[in-house]
């Protein structure tokens, strides 16, 4: 589809980029009757939320390989299942392998987990799931929430913190200690308190980094599993899920969802400006030169490319500009896809078990040294990964017989000393040297291979710095202060321009809520004078 | 004074200088105060020792900054001796033999980075401006007591409330800078203002200091603060040496405690602090004699107090496993070395002033991360980030004529090696890496050594009786800040056991020859006397 098919000349909401941020925002607009153009770039709609063709037969998801954040409100609310969304997997189980000796398996019932060998670990892992769901509990409503300012006259925000500070309280006195005690820590700290397993420790740590630039001595990693929790936790029962075709099937039925609202969506349309007059946004530039008018241009490009590259740093602050220059927007993680002749059997695991969420992470130690390279621009040598068989669950993803591994690696660095065209080749090896400790046969079965690194992802997407969740999930990054002070709340310092993207709290993750925050947010504030 | 049978009001456990400054505050307020030391001197890690003929050593910390104001007037410490001489600037020697040199003198200083980056110097203005605004933030915080987030009692809602308050006169913007200040890596704050390596380097160092993070640690940007907080004629980070030694700060707070009646008994080592009915009544020394008091004040480390001299049986259980959970790690090491001359440094100009300050040799943040990386694998860094000054200099009353007294502080250096328990050849190759480190700087330096005494974290321990030898008797970590340091609950100097408080640097703000945790818990002790809650 090209921009000719444009329609009309002006839209009351224009909204850049077709990812699912975008397109759950495009969604709530159109159906409070908006008229809502969405402008995706590529051909593909979907932004990083696709799945696509890597080796002949073989398709995989691009970037997040599993469903797990996003709330099954919003699925409910979006009636994704009438549009075409379908369930290849639900409630998948997290195994971490453990080579020579069995894996620890934690599945989501306390009768559900096998493998934790230690005395009374057992107990001391229920009892800290149970804590940490009561922390989850109390987060969790900050996600749908717009982050309240400081310092304003406005009850609205003054309420909004007020309640966080009550359900907070309500956690009785032992929790509320407890919670303000371990937020800024480091989950290192956290779970050697906890445990004395390695294999338990690294399972839970990887979620505490995965997608982000920390290792799990860094302190604010144990804010990162809270709030990976917190969104868990909206997800209902359905908790790490497989769509049906992949993740490309949940943004084909957002966009399928979108139309049927009567939004307008053009593939192929790179948008590179916002249009300004008299300090407003009022419409955008399109590469072709066509330019289309809007009451609200909202991005859910990253933060940097919507205020510098689109808008453009003379139509704000400079203080502004400079802050949102230096958001840490390099990612970290890097995605493998492996095509397999045939299905590989992991040290070990049940042959059941294909199909849960494998790790790779047998220590924290271990963890923390991958994380070592990435500071300085290497590869891990031995990285931790989240390994999934999709096409154990979805037949459509390869060729009968044969099948498709996609993993999550942490970590590979934006910029590679040395560039990563001359390594490339030596990071797969490695990678697939990783997961043959675990499942030997593997290396004879590898068809062919790709590896999406940062930079792959920054030029194939259009993601400053290639970052999964835009910019780093930290404490200097999240919630009212995301992406930057004076941006936080979805609106801008430019009027008519609104942020809809993983770069605005509540993040990353193919979760949405960000986008349904944002379209919120400009329907209320189109509603007030 | 104490005389015969007659039992203290308040026995302080440890007279190292926040032992000493609550002492001070106690006698002053009419108490009759008992402080006991384990060692045969005074000062705890503020002392001035003769190790090797006639220089003296600022065996532990060597600079002085972060002494409160108020209590140096309040103990009349000028008075009783103490002179603080301030240094200006510092400077950090490259690997390619150039230098970074670091002057008071704001417009010297932008001068000087403008060697470096023109645009940093331009930058340098709005560090200067925004670390100064975050002093002023904390300042009125080091010495009030942390309220409890979790109490309705009003004097913790009318804390709180005076917090809030506080932070609400900020104004909305620098609201949200201070929330990210308090929660940013020193290396991701620097990356804000500087673009040049070696700038960012030398103004790393001090956000390391002591801890066991990298710079590029979430929460590190803070500790940079930490040591940015010196109060000299009011320049915001001027630091200055004590007149004879650090143990000059805690001479004169015992004269100043001697002024008002209190007594210091030395080489008397509290093996026990006595529990009766979940009341403290006094402690047990090395041989057996024991000693009552009416309140006990203990200047050890959280974990030495509660889980190596109190009966656990008497204490709850899930505060113990809070004690155990508190983190106190060796992270640093100690070079003190005597000189037969001053040392050359030919990176340095001939005469320039800056090598009368804090020297360094870490050119660059990764250098600083990798230092770090090695002390995660229980070594210690093979490339030391050091601290190192010549203090001789400025006071020649610390060496022979000529000769020079050179202090090292050396980051870092784990208190447990991968390879097993510390032992004399592993403090000598410890102490060889970092020579070696200032040799490659200073061709003359090896021949000059007369004499070099190496610290480990376990020599500090072992010494001055801090755990791990962690200088600040705990990380300073948000988990362990404010209203969390040292246990969520017990922030407020007091302890479960009735009668027995905190007063060293595991309490709220924490480490630093600062003297803020002895005298809020003096103060505590005083309040709760009044309120009759002490008996």
């Amino acid at each position: 589809m090209s921009h000719n098919s444009i329609g009309r000349d002006k839209y009351d909401a224009i909204i850049i980029g077709g990812g699912h941020n975008g397109l759950v925002c495009a969604n709530y607009l159109a159906k409070s009757g908006r008229s809502v153009l969405v402008l995706e770039a590529n051909q593909q709609l979907g932004g990083m939320a696709i799945t696509r063709e890597f080796a002949p037969g073989f398709r995989a998801s691009a970037a997040a390989h599993l469903l797990n954040q996003m709330p099954e409100r919003l699925v409910a609310e979006l009636d994704l299942e009438r549009h075409g969304l379908r369930w290849a997997a639900e409630g998948l189980p997290t195994v971490a392998l453990n080579g020579a000796s069995p894996p620890l398996v934690l599945g989501r019932g306390e009768n559900e987990r096998t493998g934790i060998d230690h005395p009374g670990e057992a107990q001391a892992f229920a009892e800290f799931n149970r804590r940490m769901e009561r922390f989850a509990s109390v987060l969790n409503p900050l996600l749908t929430q717009t982050p309240p300012r400081l310092g304003t006259e406005r009850w609205t925000d003054r309420l909004n913190l007020l309640k966080t500070g009550w359900r907070i309280r309500r956690l009785g006195r032992r929790d509320m200690r407890e919670l303000l005690r371990i937020g800024g820590m480091n989950v290192y700290d956290l779970l050697n308190e906890y445990f004395q397993s390695p294999l338990l420790q690294g399972a839970i740590g990887l979620d505490a980094v995965l997608g982000t630039n920390l290792g799990p001595r860094s302190p604010g990693t144990v804010m990162t599993l809270l709030y990976r929790l917190a969104t868990q936790f909206g997800t209902g029962l359905r908790g790490s899920a497989l769509p049906m075709g992949g993740l490309g099937a949940l943004t084909s039925s957002l966009g399928a969802a979108a139309r049927h609202s009567g939004a307008k969506i053009c593939t192929d349309a790179t948008v590179t400006r916002v249009l300004v007059r008299a300090d407003k946004a009022c419409g955008v530039r399109l590469a072709s030169g066509q330019e289309v008018a809007a009451t609200t241009v909202i991005s859910s490009a990253d933060p940097k490319a919507s205020f510098i590259a689109l808008v453009g740093a003379e139509h704000l602050d400079a203080g502004f500009v400079r802050q949102v220059s230096h958001l840490r927007t390099q990612g970290s993680a890097a995605k493998l896809h492996l095509a397999l002749s045939g299905l590989p059997a992991f040290t070990n695991l049940a042959s059941t078990a294909h199909g849960s969420r494998l790790l790779i992470c047998p220590s924290l130690d271990y963890l923390e040294r991958a994380y070592n390279h990435s500071k300085y621009g290497e590869f891990s040598q031995a990285a931790a990964l989240e390994i999934t068989l999709p096409s154990v669950h979805d037949a459509t993803l390869a060729p009968r017989g044969q099948h498709v591994l996609s993993a999550v690696v942490q970590y590979a660095p934006y910029r590679l000393a040395g560039g990563w065209a001359s390594q490339r080749g030596q990071f797969i090896e490695s990678l697939i040297d990783a997961i043959a400790q675990y499942a030997p046969a593997v290396r004879s079965m590898v068809l062919a291979s790709e590896l999406l690194t940062p930079e792959d992802i920054e030029r194939e997407f259009r993601v400053t710095g290639g970052h999964w969740h835009h910019e780093d999930l930290a404490l200097d990054q999240f919630y009212m202060v995301r992406p930057v002070p004076g941006a936080a709340q979805y609106s801008t310092p430019l009027p008519g321009f609104y942020l809809c993207g993983a770069g605005c709290h509540p993040g990353g993750g193919v979760m949405g809520l960000a986008g349904r925050n944002a379209a919120r947010q400009v329907l209320s504030e189109a509603a007030s004078p | 004074m104490v005389r015969g049978r007659e039992i203290p009001d308040a026995l302080i456990v440890g007279a190292g200088h926040n032992g000493l400054v609550a002492a001070c505050y106690l006698a002053r307020a009419g108490l009759r105060v008992q402080v006991l030391e384990r060692n045969t001197y005074i000062g705890g890690a503020a002392v001035s020792r003769k190790l090797y003929e006639n220089f003296t050593y600022s065996n532990c910390s060597y600079v002085c900054s972060l002494l409160r104001p108020e209590i140096m007037r309040e103990l009349e410490l000028p008075r009783f001796g103490l002179q603080i001489i301030p240094y200006d600037g510092g400077c950090t020697m490259m690997r390619d033999g150039g230098h970074l040199a670091v002057y008071d003198n704001h417009d010297a200083m932008r001068r000087e980075l403008a060697r470096h980056s023109k645009r940093d110097a331009e930058a340098y203005d709005r560090y200067t401006r925004d670390v100064i605004r975050q002093c002023k933030f904390i300042k009125p915080l080091l010495l009030r007591e942390p309220p409890d987030p979790t109490s309705f009692k009003a004097r913790d809602i009318q804390e709180l409330l005076y917090l809030g308050k506080h932070f609400h006169r900020l104004g909305e913007r620098r609201m949200y800078d201070t929330l990210r200040f308090w929660t940013m890596s020193a290396a991701d704050f620097l990356d804000q203002y500087f673009e040049s390596e070696i700038i960012k380097a030398h103004m790393a160092g001090s956000s390391i200091i002591g801890t066991a993070l990298g710079p590029r640690s979430a929460g590190t940007a803070y500790v940079l603060l930490h040591h940015y907080m010196g109060d000299i004629d009011d320049t915001v980070g001027a630091w200055g040496f004590a007149r004879g030694g650090m143990g000059a700060v805690t001479t004169a707070l015992a004269q100043s405690l001697q002024a008002s009646g209190g007594t210091i008994r030395t080489d008397a080592s509290v093996e026990k602090i006595l529990v009766r009915r979940g009341r403290g009544t006094g402690v047990v020394l090395a041989g057996g004699e024991e000693i009552y008091a009416k309140q006990i004040l203990s200047n050890m480390d959280v974990r030495r107090t509660f889980l190596e001299t109190i009966d656990s049986a008497e204490l709850p259980p899930e505060f113990v496993r809070q004690v155990q959970n508190f983190k106190i790690r060796g992270s640093s090491g100690k070079l003190n070395i005597a000189l037969g001359g001053l040392p050359e440094f030919p990176s340095i100009p001939a005469g320039a002033p800056c090598t009368r300050g804090d020297m360094h040799v870490t050119d660059t943040i990764e250098m600083m991360e990798r230092a770090y990386d090695d002390w995660k694998d229980g070594v210690w860094s093979r490339a030391p980030y050091i601290d190192m000054l010549i203090p001789t200099q400025i006071d020649p009353t610390m060496a022979p004529d000529g000769k020079h007294y050179m202090s090292v502080f050396v980051q870092y250096c784990p208190y447990q090696l991968a390879s097993g328990p510390w032992d004399a050849a592993k403090r000598k190759a410890f102490g060889d890496t970092v020579i070696d480190t200032i040799a490659r700087h200073s061709p003359n330096f090896k021949q000059l050594i007369l004499h070099a005494e190496v610290r480990t974290p376990l020599d500090i321990e072992n010494e001055v009786g801090l755990t791990e030898g962690n200088i600040f008797q705990g990380e300073l970590t948000l988990d362990q800040l404010l209203f969390n340091r040292p246990i969520p609950g017990y922030a407020q100097y007091r302890t479960p056991v009735r009668g027995l408080y905190l007063c060293g640097s595991s309490t709220h703000p924490g480490g630093g020859v600062m003297g803020a945790p002895g005298a809020n818990a003096a103060r505590a002790l005083l309040r709760d006397l009044q309120a009759g809650g002490g008996a």
